[in-house]
């Protein structure tokens, strides 16, 4: 107790032992890259370049389509084969560029720039849109965007999310272990891009091992905090997070910045470093493939575009009985139809669960108003009312509830003795009524 | 290839991947197994027809869910354990003194059953959706059509095989007819009427009497995080308050909540019947509203009205309001009002 928190949230088993001790390692490159032209929440990119056309490992191959975009660029050099709609690991058909790798890894723009810290903030926020570089924690909201809040917002904190609440990840742990001084400069970029003074960075306290690194890494830095924060999922949710660390309550149907705050991701802020410094674009992040299903789980340094086939065949492959294949953590990740999708910039796990512990969508019961999914909503919602609204096509009615409020974690179901999938219809009642 | 082959298999569905081990029916056999306690001591004191009466009405509530279930031509629930809480609950609550044939009442827990799992549970649409609380409305059925056969008590008598004990009053019936020094009277002094009372060793419903273990099973569920202390605390806690008001003799804050606590079905009621899920309150704040009702409600039938016990009726009124309970106190969405350390940010 004691330790900054939220009201409501749940402790699902973490399961992070699985893959926490192993180092990040280079995933192998692989002989060919599907890169989807929308990695990102927002417009997706137009391409810029043509079927035979060679281009160089950290090339721009697609331009942002719209304000709320990122560019997309090469992640090895070779050959573009083809441009063409490939399926992401939502199932969805997306225009995506294929680049036969010629193993080569010639670079393109790479300059290191050791004074990064003088530039000015536009000239560092630039820097940020043209590394294409968007949230890493699995949303993909485009990290420029966040960062040119409207002027009437006043912004006076950036937070760092170290928590990685969903449970079996361990990609941003490891990159806090193994990148933590990166981290803390790539915070520091950020607080001088939206001009601000005060830096949070706050990690659950179940890995005091990163907690110690980023508090040695932050040490001297001015204004900045190392936070330990409460093991409760969902912590890293972005307004969770905030009040645990600030106090503040973003309102509904708010932005954090109306509150004050820019959020970002520790694998972010990592991304964020490697551009400002050596102009590095958003071409590879790490994936931890993990799960009682895989032989070896491990941490990989993916490159943007690999098959999530091709990383389950570099942990050893499946073991028996697998039943399902997550992209993202066993909370709020999207199981996947098939393993020929490619990593995007917000893969941050795979997920591989043997059929003991999968429950099947088929078998839950009526709601008997036990209330647990009240007591542990972070958003403070009566997610049993929603759902029983939804099931009997009250959509309406499921909107007073504060339906658009829900961000989908998956606490209430994940609670419920009933096993409904509360989840699923939240989405229903949303795609039936307008906000 | 090997990915390619597994590939066929791959389950798709929503999030999360992961669920807790909870489940409808293990909540059930818990809450079954905290009552085997306050039964087990209704045993002890009644004998064998406690155990005759019980299991009539738990295979009966799993009989009639069954038969109904296959007429309607849906599938059985009976596993999930809910037919057979009701049917242990509804034993629980009728006198052992039913098992009797001549005259013949042996039929009344089957009918009560049946009133129960049928009319007031599956006719409004089977588990969750019921208003009433089934075993409660199965025991006011048999009450109001057979007063005199449910409200016959025999004395306890830890005679195991004593089919012919003698009949008596409750406390609560000694108490409403002919007063608190009868009462005394009775059961010798005021700390002899106590151990009585939270042993179970006197007249009442087979699962109704025994007070300590009644606490016991409630104690389990609390700690176990199958109740909250909502409903509990607040229906005691205005029954005592009520009770110490106005339940002297007379003057107004003489009264003895003790007694009011430990006697009748108060125990039974505010652990194991308010507490039912489906037909109490889920928002936290407003349980405390629905256990204050019972509370207050149940005072006030067992002073003021026709009937010495209140807890029955108490329950059952306040089960009507539980929804609309819920959505008075529908629980504060996120952010929804502005902190102190908001609007210090606009400043």
């Amino acid at each position: 107790m004691g330790l900054a928190t939220f009201r409501g949230g749940i402790h699902p088993p973490d399961k992070k032992t699985l893959s926490a001790n192993s180092p990040i390692t280079e995933a192998k490159p692989p002989k060919i890259i599907v890169i989807p032209l929308s990695q990102h929440a927002g417009a997706p990119c137009k391409p810029v370049v043509s079927i035979g056309q060679e281009v160089k490992k950290g090339e721009m191959i697609g331009e942002p389509g719209g304000f709320v975009s990122a560019p997309v660029h090469a992640s090895v050099s070779g050959k573009v084969i083809a441009i063409a709609e490939f399926m992401n690991a939502m199932g969805r058909m997306v225009n995506s560029i294929v680049i036969e790798n010629d193993m080569k890894e010639e670079w393109t723009g790479l300059k290191d720039s050791p004074d990064y810290m003088n530039l000015s903030a536009d000239e560092l926020k630039e820097k940020v849109k043209a590394a294409g570089i968007v949230g890493m924690g699995g949303a993909a909201f485009p990290a420029a965007v966040k960062l040119s809040p409207p002027k009437e917002k006043k912004i006076d904190v950036v937070i760092l999310n170290g928590a990685e609440c969903e449970p079996y990840l361990t990609a941003d742990y490891r990159m806090m272990l193994e990148k933590s001084r990166e981290i803390v400069e790539g915070l520091k970029v950020l607080m001088k891009i939206v001009g601000v003074d005060k830096g949070y960075i706050g990690i659950e306290n179940n890995k005091p091992d990163a907690i110690a690194k980023m508090q040695e890494a932050a040490h001297g830095a001015p204004g900045i905090v190392v936070m330990a924060l409460e093991v409760k999922y969902p912590q890293g949710a972005e307004k969770m997070l905030i009040k645990a660390v600030v106090g503040r309550e973003v309102p509904p149907r708010s932005l954090p910045m109306d509150v004050g705050a820019v959020v970002q991701n520790v694998g972010t802020a990592y991304a964020v470093y490697e551009a400002a410094r050596f102009g590095k674009p958003l071409i590879e992040r790490v994936v931890t493939v993990t799960g009682e299903g895989i032989k070896e789980p491990k941490n990989l340094m993916a490159k943007v575009g690999s098959r999530i086939s091709d990383l389950i065949e570099e942990c050893g492959g499946f073991r028996d009985d697998v039943a399902k294949v997550v992209a993202g953590g066993p909370m709020m990740g999207f199981a996947l139809s098939s393993l020929d999708v490619p990593v995007t910039k917000g893969t941050s796990g795979v997920l591989v669960l043997p059929e003991e512990g999968v429950i099947h969508a088929e078998e839950f019961g009526p709601c008997i108003r036990c209330g647990r999914c009240i007591d542990i909503c972070a958003m403070g919602l009566m997610p049993s009312m929603i759902s029983v609204l939804a099931e009997k096509g009250m959509y309406e009615e499921a909107k007073e509830y504060g339906l658009f409020d829900c961000f989908e974690c998956g606490s209430c179901a994940f609670v419920c003795p009933s096993k409904r999938p509360i989840v699923q219809l939240v989405r229903l009642a949303k795609s039936m009524v307008k906000p | 290839m090997e990915a390619t082959k597994k590939e066929h298999q791959l389950l798709v569905s929503v999030s999360p991947h992961v669920k807790s081990e909870e489940t409808t029916s293990r909540i059930m056999w818990s809450v079954s197994i905290a009552l085997l306690p306050a039964f087990l001591a209704g045993v002890y004191f009644f004998g064998p027809r406690a155990v005759f009466i019980t299991a009539l009405c738990i295979i009966s509530c799993a009989v009639f869910e069954k038969l109904y279930l296959k007429i309607v031509d849906k599938q059985s629930t009976v596993g999930d354990g809910s037919a057979v809480l009701t049917g242990l609950l509804l034993g629980m609550n009728m006198p052992a003194s039913l098992w009797s044939f001549s005259p013949f009442t042996a039929h009344v827990p089957v009918i009560a059953s049946f009133i129960a799992v049928v009319i007031t549970k599956q006719l409004f649409g089977g588990l969750g959706f019921n208003v009433f609380n089934p075993a409660l409305i199965g025991r006011a059925f048999a009450l109001i059509s057979w007063p005199k056969a449910m409200t016959i008590w025999n004395e306890p008598t830890a005679a195991f095989m004593a089919m012919d004990a003698k009949t008596t009053a409750t406390p609560l019936g000694i108490l409403k007819e002919e007063g608190v020094a009868k009462l005394l009277e009775v059961f010798g002094d005021k700390m002899s009427l106590y151990q009585h009372l939270l042993t179970g060793n006197r007249a009442g419903s087979i699962g109704e009497t025994s007070a300590i273990a009644i606490l016991i099973g409630g104690l389990f569920l609390l700690f176990r995080g199958y109740i909250s202390w909502h409903i509990p605390v607040s229906f005691l806690g205005s029954a005592a308050v009520m009770a110490w008001i106005f339940g002297g003799k007379g003057a107004l804050f003489s009264g003895d909540p003790i007694v009011h606590l430990i006697s009748g079905g108060m125990m039974l009621g505010a652990w194991f019947m308010a507490t039912d899920y489906v037909t109490s309150p889920s928002v936290r704040r407003g349980q405390i509203l629905f256990g204050a009702g019972c509370g207050v409600l149940t005072m006030i039938i067992r002073l003021k009205g026709g009937f010495p016990e209140g807890v029955m009726f108490a329950i059952l009124i306040m089960n009507c309001f539980a929804p609309l309970i819920d959505r008075g106190f529908r629980s504060k969405v996120f952010g929804a009002v502005k902190t102190a350390t908001a609007k210090e940010i606009k400043k």
